[in-house]
């Protein structure tokens, strides 16, 4: 049997953590341009827009992303799409993400006073150019706190991944606990590493709402 | 101050009605506005007069009748029309909606640059112009919550300015203003009426009504209950509900 040291471990672990980022930062940035050109669309269009996109974010918001992991693995596939546990991990995480966003994103457009859009329209201006110089402009500042906060989420979200086979950093750990019977070591480290990557995260977001009341 | 006085009217309103759900809140106002006319229009909070206002350059949607700015209809439907439409008209709010993430300057430049395709130095240019003329052209690079109420309401009336509208809607432009700082509002907009501008506003302001207006048009339930010059509309009511509202005014 192969004695595992504690750098054996954390070793394999940092590697297998690249891959949690990864999956976080394309759930993140994907997520973020979905959620944008869905909250163009909600904002643009008519009710009927306005209502498939809340249900759209009502089944991703009230489905567990376990589930919508395995949907996009297994039902792919059952379409006759063969995807990778990447390109279902991706694909899911984005959606999963791209819900939530809109939803965030919509209350911080909610959130600009109804005058601001009168007086834009006012002005003649187009709803482009109202969305872009008066609205988005105030509504971003109020997104950035809860944004960054929603990436902690998507972080740990990704752990979920590792069910269908996808090597992250909760997968790269079970292999490594079943091969060197330390669970309890193994875990620990894991828990650890998605510590330091969410903690320094959601002190940033506390930071920046601090930073926004404090105005 | 009706020197520029054309024959045809600039907004024209004929049987509009307009009404919430089943609450109808404008029953059939027919109305001209003369070029260089100013109206001021008054009444109980209900009465419709902000709605009417709010239906001449499209916030709000009348179902029935028609609006037509300068011999154009207002066309809902059409986005371009509805941009056309209202860079003739422009509006001031109870609420100044100054773009609070904008400096002074370039909250007055802003519409102009887009909507106008007016070039950057060009539109300075006129901001300085404008603020200076609102008594404010040493705030061009102030952000609005560094301004007074009374401030921030000449800005916007500045900004309606730049997009050189034919006509000027004001919304109750003064009641979310301190007392104190009435004045200075009211003083520009005077200055406006004399310099010709076509004006609508919804004002609590009597004495100025009666100073600044060419008609006054007393709103009640939905209706034009009664329209007239001033001087024989505030001292001789022919209608009991106006007779009420001008008392009720004293209380």
């Amino acid at each position: 049997m192969i004695e595992f040291t504690l750098w054996d471990i954390v070793r394999n672990l940092l590697l297998a953590l690249r891959w949690t980022v990864a999956l976080s930062a394309i759930a993140f940035i994907g997520g973020g341009l979905v959620g944008g050109l869905l909250l163009t669309l909600r904002l643009g269009l008519g009710n009927g827009t306005r209502r498939a996109i809340g249900w759209y974010v009502q089944l991703f918001q009230g489905t567990p992303l376990l589930m919508q992991l395995f949907l996009a693995y297994f039902g792919l596939a059952l379409l006759g799409l063969e995807v990778s546990a990447w390109t279902a991990a991706a694909l899911a995480l984005t959606l999963y993400t791209s819900a939530y966003l809109v939803e965030i994103w919509r209350g911080c457009v909610d959130a600009v006073p109804k005058g601001q859009w009168e007086a834009a329209r006012s002005l003649a201006m187009s709803f482009g150019e109202q969305l872009r110089h008066v609205i988005l402009p105030q509504a971003v500042k109020l997104a950035i706190a809860p944004t960054v906060g929603f990436l902690v989420q998507v972080i740990k979200g990704t752990a979920l991944a590792s069910v269908i086979g996808f090597i992250e950093l909760t997968k790269a750990g079970s292999m490594i606990a079943n091969a060197s019977f330390k669970p309890f070591l193994v875990f620990g480290c894991v828990a650890l590493l998605y510590f330091a990557l969410c903690f320094p995260i959601s002190l940033y977001a506390q930071h920046l709402e601090g930073k926004l009341h404090a105005r | 101050m009706l020197a520029e006085v054309h024959a045809d009217p600039i907004v024209r309103i004929t049987a509009l009605r307009k009404s919430y759900g089943t609450n109808e809140v404008l029953k059939g106002i027919d109305l001209d506005v003369k070029r260089g006319e100013v109206i001021a229009i008054i009444g109980k909070s209900g009465s419709g007069k902000s709605t009417l206002l709010r239906c001449v350059n499209g916030l709000e949607q009348f179902q029935d009748g028609a609006l037509t700015v300068n011999g154009k209809p207002l066309l809902y439907d059409s986005a371009m029309a509805m941009r056309e439409l209202r860079q003739q008209v422009g509006m001031i709010f109870q609420g100044f909606n100054l773009f609070p993430h904008l400096s002074v300057g370039r909250n007055v430049m802003l519409a102009p640059t887009l909507v106008k395709k007016r070039a950057a130095n060009e539109a300075a240019e006129q901001a300085t112009k404008l603020l200076q003329r609102v008594g404010l052209a040493e705030k061009f690079n102030a952000m609005p919550d560094q301004l007074s109420g009374g401030q921030q309401q000449r800005v916007a009336i500045a900004r309606a300015l730049a997009m050189e509208p034919a006509v000027l809607l004001c919304d109750e432009i003064t009641s979310a203003l301190d007392p104190e700082l009435v004045g200075e509002v009211l003083r520009v907009v005077e200055t406006l009426a004399e310099e010709g501008m076509t004006l609508l506003m919804v004002t609590h302001e009597m004495s100025f009504a009666r100073k600044v207006a060419d008609r006054v048009i007393f709103m009640h339930q939905g209706r034009v209950h009664e329209i007239g010059p001033p001087a024989e509309l505030f001292s001789a009511p022919r209608t009991p509900e106006l007779k009420q509202f001008l008392s009720s005014l004293h209380d």
